[in-house]
């Protein structure tokens, strides 16, 4: 029981991460139909982002008050890797747009092994580490010797979380930008007969898809402590896994599949064997693949105008 | 109504667009437009035009490039050849969401409603040039030419029949408050007594709000009575025009389009 609440928090709180990035997936899917591969590296970029945000601003300004300085950083992560989304698209996919179907594809595995080659390149192949911030926490309960406990990070990672996604999703559903961009998503000429600007849609769906990343980025670096250039690709997948567990091109499927993913993770790791825990993301990628690829939210049938 | 009153209704309206004739301009002017797909050419050199106030009619079998010169007009696809020109203006190889900025709405083939949001999100995307401005007003204006409409606010679009659809389709389109407005077979798959509904709501928008109408119709008949002027299309080509009624009249045209079940009048 104690082991199990433990791992519900942790589970919890990692699925968080990946709900945040397997949105960016589930958007741009919906939107153009492509898989941005990338994604997972803007996501490591926004965590470079931060630990150097961080770093500048303890050590080099003096800030002590961690609550601002978080906030500085996600704000400024969230609008540089804003702009890298939003880079990303103009130059990589949207010159593509109306070429053969793969080939937004392939450049889309071009521009994540340049994102991380180059974030190796600045920044050195090692681990960064980030000064450990936020420590302690809230011991909720104890048996046998076990403490069941809710680190503070923990609580910062979820609060954020559901904040943002609340948010998000009233910008989705309640405003004229969210409905423009739902119109592109199920039918493209219809929303342009409409007066709407398609490729601006996009555009911005990028940039809202980087810049949830970007939290997720914030968020990881803050909770493992350590970032490396190499760390776009797992959670990336297993991002993507959770979107297309979800259901790929929704947005509560996203968040969903986000928690499952990282519950399973977990529990994989505490029962299992902690070392094969990126398989068992894997192997549920395989087999909601075949089994099921509308995913648990989906739509069965994709309707593409 | 009955046949003998709608008669007198075009009867009335033919007169009124005649007398204002001479002083009311050209709106819409297409020159020598081809459109291809890849390399099969779906326009030759198409010319036509659409007087401010006018309901014109196109009238073609499948296939000749009604949907195509629709399509064009906002320029997907762009023709490859000619000008189109709207208000002055030439639009050819304007974007299409601009074009729809100039108060032009179409109602396209297959009608195109968004089917995963609510037909009042919709009517919401239809005013989307507006920003809400006049969203209230237009929208009791559209419900009270659609009735149907107001009492399905709420309900998905994807879920509702045909005939709501097309409503629903046209009423998006009335939402952008055009000055030209595009029908792209607003009868297709309807019920006789949902498309004399249409219909009459297309002369009540041009009689009362002074709309102009491009009006592409499979049912010949009703939409010749309806138009002021109608225009041939075959193979890509412009090969007849003149008024309804004259076309109406005409025996080849009769052949073709009215006979053998091509819309053949219905009486009411
Ligand atoms: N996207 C496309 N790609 C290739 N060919 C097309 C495309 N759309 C239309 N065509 C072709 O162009 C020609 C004209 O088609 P269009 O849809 O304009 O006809 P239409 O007059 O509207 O016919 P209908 O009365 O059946 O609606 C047809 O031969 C059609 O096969
Ligand atoms: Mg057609």
């Amino acid at each position: 029981m104690d082991v199990f609440v433990q791992q519900l928090i942790n589970g919890l709180t990692l699925g968080s991460i990946y709900g945040l990035i397997a949105i960016g997936y589930t958007m741009v899917f919906g939107i153009i139909g492509m898989v941005n591969f990338a994604h997972g590296d803007v996501f490591m970029v926004s965590s470079f982002i931060a630990l150097i945000g961080f770093l500048i601003l303890t050590t080099w300004l003096g800030v002590s008050s961690i609550a601002l300085a978080f906030l500085i950083v996600l704000v400024v992560s969230m609008v540089l890797t804003a702009l890298w989304g939003w880079a990303i698209e103009r130059v990589a996919y949207r010159p593509l747009r109306g070429s053969f179907r793969l080939a937004p594809l392939i450049s889309a595995i071009g521009v994540s092994i340049f994102l991380s080659n180059f974030v190796q390149v600045a920044q050195g192949a090692r681990n960064k580490p980030l000064p450990p911030m936020l420590s302690g926490g809230i011991t909720l309960f104890e048996t046998d010797g076990f403490q069941v406990f809710l680190s503070y990070k923990q609580c910062l990672i979820m609060a954020v979380t559901a904040v943002l996604l609340t948010g998000f999703w009233y910008l989705v559903q309640r405003t004229p930008f969210g409905r423009a961009q739902r119109a592109c998503e199920q039918d493209r000429k219809m929303a342009a007969l409409l007066g709407i600007d398609v490729d601006r849609t996009i555009s911005l769906t990028f940039v809202l898809g980087a810049a949830l990343a970007a939290v997720a980025g914030v968020l990881y670096l803050m909770y493992y402590g350590v970032v490396s250039f190499s760390d776009g690709f797992v959670p990336g997948v297993k991002a993507f896994t959770a979107a297309v567990l979800g259901g790929i091109g929704s947005l509560p499927g996203a968040v969903l599949g986000g928690l499952i993913i990282g519950l399973i993770e977990t529990f994989w790791s505490a029962y299992f064997s902690i070392e094969y825990k990126d398989v068992a993301a894997f192997s549920i990628l395989a087999v909601v693949l075949i089994f099921m690829p509308s995913g648990i939210l989906g739509r069965a049938e994709v309707e593409k105008v | 109504m009955s046949v003998a009153g709608i008669n007198v209704l075009v009867e009335e309206t033919r007169a009124l667009a005649a007398e204002k004739a001479g002083v009311r301009k050209t709106l819409l002017s297409v020159r020598g437009v081809s459109t291809y797909y890849g390399s099969v050419a779906a326009l030759r050199g198409v010319d036509l035009d659409v007087t401010e106030g006018e309901i014109v009619t196109l009238i073609g079998a499948n296939g000749a490039g009604k949907s195509t010169l629709m399509m064009t007009i906002f320029g997907a696809p762009q023709a490859r050849e000619g000008t189109i020109t709207y208000d002055g203006r030439e639009i050819t190889r304007l974007p299409t969401h601009e074009i729809a900025r100039l108060a032009i709405a179409q109602s396209p083939e297959g009608r195109r409603v968004f089917p995963r949001m609510s037909v009042h999100e919709n009517l919401q995307m239809g005013a989307a040039l507006h920003n809400g401005q006049y969203f209230a007003q237009d929208l009791e204006r559209v419900c009270a030419l659609f009735p149907r409409l107001k009492e399905r606010l709420t309900q998905r679009a994807g879920t509702m029949s045909g005939g709501e659809q097309q409503m629903l389709a046209i009423a998006r389109a009335l939402m952008s408050r055009p000055r030209l407005l595009l029908l792209d077979e607003p009868s297709l798959g309807l019920a006789p007594l949902v498309v004399k509904g249409i219909f009459d709501a297309v002369r009540d928008l041009n009689r009362r709000d002074g709309m102009t109408i491009f009006l592409v119709e499979q049912n010949a008949y009703h939409a010749l009575k309806l138009a002021h002027r109608g225009y041939v299309l075959v193979n890509g080509r412009i090969t007849m025009s003149g008024t309804g009624r004259a076309l109406l009249a005409d025996p080849a045209i009769k052949a073709a389009y009215l006979e053998g079940g091509h819309g053949a009048p219905v009486e009411a």
